[in-house]
């Protein structure tokens, strides 16, 4: 559903944000992706989503090769964004464009459980009933593709549990194909049947961790510790393999982090 | 906690603002305490007129200029004279800010219009508006034309500048769920550039209001035979102090009335906000 063949994305600043990633997600598959902040996880994310568009190497989506946002791939970022002007129910019918919305709007707002919130304004909304509209905003066209880009990172513990749950609620209403950015492990593992590693200067897959346990999976469970065990050691290497973390801005990278391609 | 919420009780939610300012303890409405200081001043003074403290030749006592205003009221001229200038802010404000918000905003949207408008108009924004009087007298004549243009030239600034600010100041992230959802140039300045900047805007459309005003009393000292700059005028050639407070009150009271009544329509459409509303005194 979602194929990155040797992509690479170097900013205008000169940074070279992600070298060399391959990665595939099939279709209807939860993908999620981890690594330290600063590795170009969300980079990878806004070029499928189509919000920038790689340097080199090829982007697609359902076959088709990514040249701009499009309808089929619906995006929650890690901030609401919703148009503060508008009530719930007009920001989750933001997308849709002259077609009936009264249905799709309260299905969506069902599925996350907002239904009675429907004209509520968004200073009214708790963080998280906010990020649920949003979520409810990407789902109401039903894209096939889903992409989170640390949807739950600002929420306290409660409510990110909830939401996660919510996630696999909606997952399970008409199985998208979702990719998950997070830097949460338990989260990674919760969610997804596939775990990537992201690391290193620039960002590049370093690992991939299949995770197949049963849903609902239990985070106290000898299984999951396990998987967590593992997530960890990985990610400790990819840590480590970071040369230099910080650059001075504007500066073009130096020999260690040259793009390959 | 036991269970985790998937609906919060309504109690949770925001009150709003929509309780009527009052103070917490007295019950007293805002409204009454801004009325305490401008009361016991006009008291103070129509005291010392009164006990010969204050030149009344000079400085006439609230009830002369309250005599004064009512005269004019019975014969119906003060009206004439309000209704003239009431007029020529109006449309003089209808023109500049229109003009301010089609250039305001084609500038804050395309950055090719920006760089072609913005320097020019920023170097023209540096000339005293008034200091193009003569010009336009000269080019307008001495009648409602170069009248009306003064007061348009003097709205456009702040309109122009604030919208132009203020769509270039809308949060890139908003946007960037307009680009998601593909919406088209025209659709982003509908959707989300121009709601997203209507609170500012509507600040400047006040400031243009403001200047309107302040406009209206330069061209109407500039030879008009109506309009309440022209009472002022009249007073000082006459010699009646009491005219020209009158006007100056009546001025006063025009200029508050047209913002309270722009700032409520506003309100009504910027209800959305979240920003910080300050508490009544305690």
């Amino acid at each position: 559903m979602i194929r990155l063949s040797v992509v690479s994305k170097r900013f205008a600043t000169g940074l070279l944000a992600v070298s060399g990633v391959d990665l595939t997600v099939e279709a209807s598959e939860i993908v999620a992706v981890i690594g330290p902040s600063g590795c170009g996880k969300s980079t990878v994310l806004r070029l499928i989503a189509g919000l920038d568009s790689p340097t080199s190497g090829g982007v697609h989506v359902a076959g088709r090769h990514v040249e701009g946002p499009s309808r089929s791939v619906g995006v929650v970022f890690q901030e609401p964004r919703l148009m503060p002007w508008l009530s719930v129910e007009r920001n989750v019918s933001f997308g849709l464009h002259g077609e009936e919305t009264a249905g799709p709007v309260a299905e969506a707002l069902a599925r996350v459980g907002l239904e009675d919130f429907a004209d509520a304004l968004p200073k009214e909304l708790s963080g998280g009933m906010a990020q649920r509209t949003a979520i409810a905003r990407a789902l109401v066209t039903k894209p096939p593709v889903l992409l989170l880009d640390e949807p739950f990172s600002s929420l306290d513990a409660f409510t990110r549990i909830d939401l996660q749950e919510h996630l696999l609620e909606v997952w399970g209403w008409y199985r998208p194909t979702m990719f998950l950015v997070t830097h949460d492990i338990d989260e990674a593992l919760v969610l997804a049947d596939r775990v990537v590693v992201f690391g290193g200067q620039p960002g590049t897959v370093e690992a991939e961790i299949t995770v197949d346990l049963p849903r609902p999976r239990d985070r106290t469970d000898l299984a999951f510790h396990a998987f967590q065990d593992r997530a960890m050691k990985e990610l400790g290497r990819s840590s480590r393999d970071r040369p230099d973390r910080v650059r001075p801005p504007g500066r073009p990278p130096g020999p260690p982090t040259r793009d390959p391609g | 906690m036991t269970q985790t919420t998937t609906v919060e009780p309504r109690d949770q939610l925001d009150p709003g603002a929509s309780a009527p300012e009052r103070n917490g303890k007295s019950g007293t409405p805002r409204w009454v305490l801004g009325l305490i200081v401008p009361v016991v001043a006009v008291a103070l003074w129509e005291a010392g007129a009164r006990a010969g403290l204050v030149s009344t030749r000079l400085m006439p006592a609230p009830s002369d200029i309250a005599d004064t205003l009512a005269g004019l009221a019975a014969d119906g001229v003060l009206f004439e004279h309000m209704g003239s200038t009431t007029a020529r802010v109006l449309v003089g404000f209808v023109i500049g800010a229109t003009v301010g918000t089609v250039l305001g905003a084609v500038t804050g949207v395309s950055p090719r219009f920006r760089a072609l408008f913005d320097p020019t108009l920023q170097a023209l924004r540096n000339i005293p508006s008034i200091a193009w009087t003569p010009l336009f007298i000269l080019w307008f004549g001495i009648f409602e034309t170069s009248k009306i243009l003064m007061i348009a030239l003097g709205v456009f600034f702040p309109v122009y500048l604030t919208l132009s600010g203020a769509i270039g100041s809308v949060d890139r992230r908003l946007v960037e769920v307009g680009r998601v959802y593909g919406l088209r140039p025209t659709a982003l300045v509908g959707r989300i550039l121009f709601p997203a900047s209507l609170p500012t805007y509507l600040i400047g459309l006040r400031n243009g209001l403001g200047l309107g005003w302040m406009f209206v009393v330069a061209a109407e000292f500039l030879g008009a035979s109506q309009g309440l700059g022209y009472l002022l005028v009249d007073g000082q050639q006459t010699g009646r102090p009491a005219l020209i407070v009158a006007s100056i009150v009546m001025f006063a009271v025009l200029g508050k009335l047209s913002d309270r009544l722009l700032a409520w329509s506003g309100n009504r459409l910027t209800g959305w906000q979240d920003g910080f509303t300050p508490k009544a005194p305690a």
